[in-house]
């Protein structure tokens, strides 16, 4: 059985691609059903991607320091799609440079994200909350 | 053996005589359809014309396509518009369907009205992932058990959803069948097994609905939808069989009067570096109809979006005077362009337009995207740039006198340009319209098929 459905990508012009497979594999060997939409990944992408599989969380990666743009509005438009409560999980290294992390987090949740990983998380770091997340709102 | 094909289109019946032993084709005819009486005095008529042309002609065997009475007019009904929607409306169209109109997410009162009011002869409904989303089909399912006419229903959509899908369907006196998804899992095309069953049930009632029973009992084959039998034929040419060559990829277009057809045989995979190939995969073998480009039930719509300025100026005609015979082949659309009169340029200018805004359509897209490292590309679709090869197929472009300046719509516009078209194709011509009957022709002798049309499809 598996323990959920997740879309992983990494958002925008950001082209990172070695971070995904390692996240993709993991992911897998954790038990996860994964839908992997790679590197140059658009929010419009996600979105479609989650609709049709049924997902329950949508995890956004950006490397290359643009992803406060890029993941501006990406919940209203969930919101607009009709995948209200879908889990939004962001990590990677989101800004550019070494910025105050509590800050940035406070941003992204801001914008609506449920979880924002610090730099230098892997994947595996999130793999509790992410069991408890799902279990949460499949209820 | 001696074949003859018959292709019972929406206006005309084409017979083609070919003489396996000489290797030849001997003769083409062609008559009205006559579908609102009896589609087989068609059928005689253009037999005496072929025979009062090449003499009495013996065959063996009767090969039989039929576009007529509409073609095989499907709706398709997906969940996302770029997803299983796009999955749904590629099966309908390479089974060689019309699809009038293709549906995504749930359906209001008004799309299922939409859906009576075209009385399709199929419906294909699909949407999820397997295991994905649910609440969808099965809300369309019920929708479409509300829904009057006599349609069949082919199912192909997420299998979690199958039974309860199976059970509403069952309560009414539709004819449904259940199979596999078109998208089983996330971007992962399989058309295959809901093409067979859109096959099976044309040949199982859609053939009887539109009166050509009577071509069925005389036929050798089971009748198929004539854009199926031009995909065979394409596809056949395109590789070739397993001792002869094919000539590679390639497109084709067929420009008609009400719509136009695209198909291309070709992988269609990324020829630049730095791509990111994006979106649904799509088949070897793809067709695409154009509902509104066509040279006279569509021509108004086809002036509207290549834009009436623009061709004035390509040609540099007065716009009043393209409006003018615009709406004379309104009026009157078994009008017809004399030899090289002004009219005919400006059909020529015109079907260019088709040929252009169809193979935009058709051809993948690149999105470029700068980095501080460079340009990098996002694909989505078949990239055809280095297909060599661009066939015209009948009507327009057979009876112009400069078919290689239509074709050139199918060219890419160069550098920059956003569409993946072919960048430097040789022109090709079918003209005497063969490409159903060698389809036809290859479901018995492939070899032979294969060498008329390398002989027939000739280059300008
Ligand atoms: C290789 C590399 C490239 C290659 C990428 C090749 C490819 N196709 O993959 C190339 C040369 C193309 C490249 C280009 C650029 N790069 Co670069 N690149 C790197 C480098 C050296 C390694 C990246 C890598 O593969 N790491 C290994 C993987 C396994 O780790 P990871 O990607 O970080 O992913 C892990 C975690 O971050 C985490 N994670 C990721 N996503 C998520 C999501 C969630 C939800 C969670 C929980 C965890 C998580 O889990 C992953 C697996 O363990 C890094 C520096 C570094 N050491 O990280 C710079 C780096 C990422 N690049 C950087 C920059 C600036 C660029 C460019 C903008 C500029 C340039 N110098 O050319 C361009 C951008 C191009 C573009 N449009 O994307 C910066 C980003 C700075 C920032 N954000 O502040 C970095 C950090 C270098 C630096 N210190 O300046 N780069």
């Amino acid at each position: 059985m598996s323990k959920g459905t997740v879309v992983i990508g990494v958002i925008g012009a950001d082209v990172h691609a070695v971070g995904n497979k390692i996240i993709d594999f993991a992911l897998r060997e954790a038990g996860y059903n994964v839908i992997n939409l790679g590197v140059m990944v658009s929010q419009e992408e996600y979105i479609q991607a989650a609709i049709e599989t049924d997902a329950d969380a949508i995890l956004v990666s950006s490397l290359y320091g643009h992803g406060e743009i890029d993941c501006q509005g990406l919940r209203e438009k969930c919101n607009e799609a009709g995948l209200g409560d879908i889990l939004l999980v962001v990590g990677g290294n989101l800004v550019v440079g070494k910025q105050n992390f509590e800050e940035v987090e406070a941003r992204f949740l801001d914008m609506g994200f449920n979880k924002v990983s610090p730099p230098g998380t892997p994947i595996e770091g999130i793999f509790d909350y992410l069991e408890e997340a799902i279990a949460a709102r499949k209820k | 053996m001696k074949y003859l094909t018959a292709d019972f289109g929406s206006t005309y019946t084409k017979l083609t005589a070919i003489d396996a032993r000489c290797e030849e084709i001997v003769g083409t005819a062609t008559a009205f359809t006559t579908i609102a009486t009896n589609v087989m005095d068609g059928f005689h008529e253009a037999m005496k014309r072929l025979e009062t042309a090449i003499g009495t002609f013996a065959y063996d065997r009767l090969l039989c396509c039929s576009s007529a009475a509409g073609g095989l007019r499907m709706v398709a009904l997906g969940l996302v518009p770029e997803l299983t929607a796009k999955a749904a409306r590629t099966a309908a169209s390479s089974a060689g369907a019309k699809v009038i109109r293709t549906f995504s997410f749930e359906i209001s009162e008004a799309e299922r009205k939409a859906i009576e009011a075209i009385n399709p002869d199929l419906v294909l409904l699909c949407g999820g992932t397997d295991g994905g989303n649910r609440e969808v089909i099965v809300s369309n399912a019920h929708k479409l058990a509300e829904t009057q006419g006599d349609f069949s229903i082919v199912v192909a959509g997420n299998k979690s959803a199958a039974d309860e899908v199976d059970t509403i369907l069952s309560s009414t006196n539709k004819n449904f069948v259940i199979t596999e998804n078109v998208m089983p899992q996330f971007n992962q095309l399989n058309i295959e097994p809901a093409r067979q069953e859109i096959k099976k049930l044309f040949i199982e009632r859609i053939v009887q609905a539109k009166g050509l029973s009577s071509v069925q009992a005389i036929a050798a084959n089971e009748i198929i939808p004539t854009p199926l039998a031009v995909m065979n034929g394409c596809e056949l040419l395109s590789k070739g069989t397993r001792d002869s060559e094919g000539i590679g990829d390639l497109m084709a277009i067929d420009i008609g009067g009400a719509t136009t057809d695209v198909y291309s045989m070709s992988h269609g995979y990324p020829t630049l570096s730095n791509v990111q190939v994006k979106g649904l995969p799509e088949p070897y073998a793809k067709r695409s109809v154009e509902g509104d480009l066509g040279m006279r039930y569509s021509l108004r719509s086809l002036v509207e979006t290549a834009d009436i300025e623009k061709v004035s100026k390509e040609i540099d005609f007065p716009v009043n005077e393209i409006q003018t015979w615009v709406d004379a082949c309104h009026r009157t659309p078994q009008l017809l362009a004399a030899e090289g009169s002004r009219e005919q340029a400006i059909e020529e200018a015109l079907a260019r337009g088709a040929a252009r805004i169809a193979t935009e359509r058709h051809c993948g897209s690149w999105e470029s995207v700068y980095t501080p490292f460079g340009q990098v590309f996002a694909l989505t679709g078949k990239d055809l740039s280095e297909v060599t090869h661009v066939i015209g197929i009948g009507g327009v472009i057979a009876n112009s006198p400069h078919p290689a300046d239509i074709l050139k719509g199918a060219k890419s516009e160069g550098e920059g340009s956003p569409h993946a078209k072919p960048k430097q194709p040789g022109y090709l011509v079918d003209k005497r319209y063969i490409f159903a009957s060698m389809g036809l022709l290859s479901q018995e002798n492939k070899e032979l098929a294969l060498k008329l049309l390398k002989r027939e499809i000739v280059s300008l």
